[in-house]
């Protein structure tokens, strides 16, 4: 017999029953696959439609902070110590990952923001415009890939049977980077500054994490080097990438196995938060 | 079996009036959501917060439509939000039961670069439609859209009219237990309103129908209950729909007409007024009753022959009558001061506000010597319900069928 579905609202947080809300997040992830995806195509096709270039915009940006370096490197105006890989292998790997980690970061906000008249209007699955931004970072990541071992082959760089594990690298870039995007979601959506801040400040770790130049070896800034969270996924990934041994395996592991406990928390503050979030948009 | 579908208890909102300060409570709320407390006191005020939506309780039965209706601000909108489970109650609960639907926002999702067909595909996945069923539609969207030598063109290129088409065909398709409805039914042209009007005649009579609107007529039409809200309570519930339209009027502040004079000059108003049949000076006729208008004139001398017509327009501004001394194959030519009078016998008008305009037009040249816009207002009182803003009398007698 059919039996209706029963909807309440209340003013209460689904919070006081953690079990109930974590089946029902993923209830509704599941439900959202279909429209996670057909907003991605949607995207994916609205940008490449306006734009003659294309894939190329995905790395442009990449390439001329590895141009950049090259030149500062180059001329001497900065000295960048020994590189295991030829100095221009590691700019690429480094700017290419930092690119995809920071892609993913920028995509909750970003994707969130775009959606705002439909949040307003239209009870769907929000976990909907998560899933879509997180299928464009992934297309995006692909051709950014494919690119990048293109060059690498070019520069004579044979990847290793290490390139296997490779996907998990760039499956963890793009973890770390969407746990940190989520938890800024929230709060961006109210207030402008995260959205302009955040951007700064990810420029500043950037080189306190091994992107464009190597570890220090001592001194106080290899030890910030070192603690730094981001150190580990980028190193593993590209030392999985270019046939070395991972050296930080096991911080990258942990990094990995708290960004997956705090994704968990990020999505259902996003949850909670987004009512409160539409009440503060225009209908 | 009555089959209740929405129940509404004690529901309550609340809102900031300054931006700031909305946002700061916006993530205080955020924080107190997080920790899973209920959220700041609840029956309190902050600085700057008042009711949207106060203490608002009904039930709505399957086949049943309930209209909100209420001036601007009056928290209809924020009402059908929280029903919609955009956001959340202050106070009270809300129970539905079924498959829930809202007709808000016709094209959600619409991508402006994307083909017709493209964005059919998007717009019902956020309607919650599964590719599979997209593809069974499909046909139906498009005959029904009437757009299909469109359906590869980029939306950006549709009119607006367009767009709207394309996004109500694609919702038309649901299937609702529970359907939301906002001021969606003002879209398109006439013939496609007509069609649109139809279609949600059809969804209604299975579900239960939350209506917003402020087209009366419409409301008359389809509604079965309606709650009247101001500043966000609800000042009135009944299933009387023309004491709740009485109601509705009563909130808007006794409209004083705007008046205006435009022409050419060569006649200017002294005043206007209407009478009873003893002459006094009314602002409410009674439904059916007789009354006459009364107004004085200053005539231009070089005008030889001329005629007046008055028309009345609905609260809505719709024209809805008209009295005209050419129609009645009269014209004057008395010039100066001159009271110009019009018996009206049955002015069968559907209680309510109106207004009315008086023209004053040279007979030969068709020239207009004076339009007097709103020239006044007045009220038409009776306990009938008029889903037509007319209602003529007719003979009525039954014959035994042969």
């Amino acid at each position: 017999m059919y039996k209706p579905s029963v909807t309440t609202y209340t003013p209460h947080s689904s919070v006081s029953n953690p079990l109930a809300m974590l089946v029902q997040m993923f209830r509704d992830l599941a439900r959202s696959r279909d429209l996670g995806w057909r907003l991605a195509v949607r995207d994916i096709q609205a940008q490449y439609r306006q734009a003659y270039l294309g894939v190329i915009w995905a790395f442009i940006a990449p390439l001329s902070t590895t141009i950049t370096w090259l030149f500062l490197n180059g001329t001497g105006i900065i000295s960048v110590g020994e590189t295991e890989l030829p100095y221009p292998v590691y700019i690429i790997t480094g700017t290419i990952l930092w690119s995809i980690m920071i892609d993913a970061m920028n995509a909750p906000l970003q994707q969130t923001n775009a959606a705002r008249d439909m949040l307003a209007k239209l009870n769907f699955p929000r976990e909907g415009i998560l899933l879509s931004g997180l299928y464009q970072v992934l297309f995006n990541s692909g051709i950014k890939l494919i690119i990048l071992i293109c060059a690498l082959l070019v520069l004579g760089i044979t990847p290793g049977w290490g390139l296997l594990l490779f996907p998990l690298g760039i499956l963890s870039l793009v973890l770390v980077g969407t746990v940190i995007g989520l938890l800024i979601t929230p709060i961006g959506m109210l207030y402008t500054d995260i959205g302009r801040a955040v951007p700064l400040f990810m420029n500043f770790v950037m080189y306190l994490t091994p992107v464009v130049f190597p570890m220090p070896k001592e001194g106080w800034v290899a030890t910030l080097f070192q603690i730094n969270p981001m150190t580990p996924i980028i190193l593993t990934a590209r030392d999985w990438l270019t046939g070395f041994p991972p050296d930080y395996l096991m911080y990258f592991l942990g990094v990995n196995a708290v960004a997956l406990f705090l994704l968990i928390l990020a999505w259902s503050a996003y949850r909670l938060a987004m009512p409160i979030l539409i009440e503060r948009m225009s209908s | 079996m009555t089959d209740s579908l929405i129940q509404v208890e004690g529901l309550s909102k609340k809102f900031c009036r300054s931006l700031k300060r909305s946002l700061w409570y916006g993530l205080h709320d955020i924080g107190s959501e997080l920790r899973g407390g209920q959220r700041n006191n609840t029956n309190e005020l902050r600085a700057e917060e008042f009711w949207s939506v106060k203490d608002i309780s009904f039930e709505v039965n399957r086949g049943d439509c309930l209209a909100l209706i209420g001036p601007n601000g009056a928290g209809k909108s924020t009402l059908l939000r929280m029903l919609n489970g955009l956001i959340k109650p202050d106070q009270g609960q809300i129970t539905m039961r079924g498959r829930i639907n809202a007709l808000i926002a016709l094209g959600a999702g619409f991508n402006p670069v994307l083909t017709g067909k493209e964005n059919v595909y998007v717009n019902g996945s956020v309607l919650g439609f599964t590719k599979k069923e997209i593809d069974e539609k499909y046909e139906t969207i498009v005959e029904f859209s009437e757009l299909r030598d469109f359906m590869d063109t980029p939306v950006r290129n549709y009119s607006s009219g367009m767009n709207v088409r394309l996004g109500f065909a694609v919702a038309a398709q649901m299937e609702p237990d529970v359907l939301l409805l906002d001021e969606v039914l003002a879209v398109g042209d006439a013939g496609f309103r007509a069609k649109c009007f139809n279609t949600i005649m059809d969804i209604m009579q299975h579900a239960a129908v939350i209506f917003v609107s402020h087209s009366m007529p419409q409301i008359a039409r389809v509604a079965s209950k309606v709650l009247v809200m101001e500043h966000g309570r609800c000042i009135l519930q009944t299933s009387d729909v023309g004491k709740a339209m009485e109601t509705y009027y009563s909130t808007f502040t006794q409209c004083e007409a705007q008046q205006q004079i435009s022409g050419n000059g060569k006649s200017t108003p002294r005043w206007i007024r209407l009478e009873d049949l003893s002459g006094n000076q009314i602002n409410k006729v009674a439904f059916a009753a007789p009354f006459n208008v009364s107004c004085g004139l200053a005539i231009d001398p070089g005008i030889k022959e001329y005629r007046v017509q008055l028309d009345i327009r609905s609260r809505e501004q719709q024209l809805v009558l008209q009295f005209s001394s050419e129609m009645d194959g009269v014209a004057f030519n008395k010039t100066g001061d001159v009271v110009v009078k019009v018996g009206i016998n049955a002015m069968r008008l559907s209680p309510g506000q109106y207004v009315m305009n008086l023209f004053v037009a040279d007979a030969q040249t068709h020239e207009v010597l004076l339009a007097f816009r709103e020239c006044l207002s007045f009220e038409v009182t009776g306990n009938i319900v008029g889903y037509a803003p007319v209602s003529q009398s007719g003979d009525w007698t039954l014959e035994p069928a042969r």
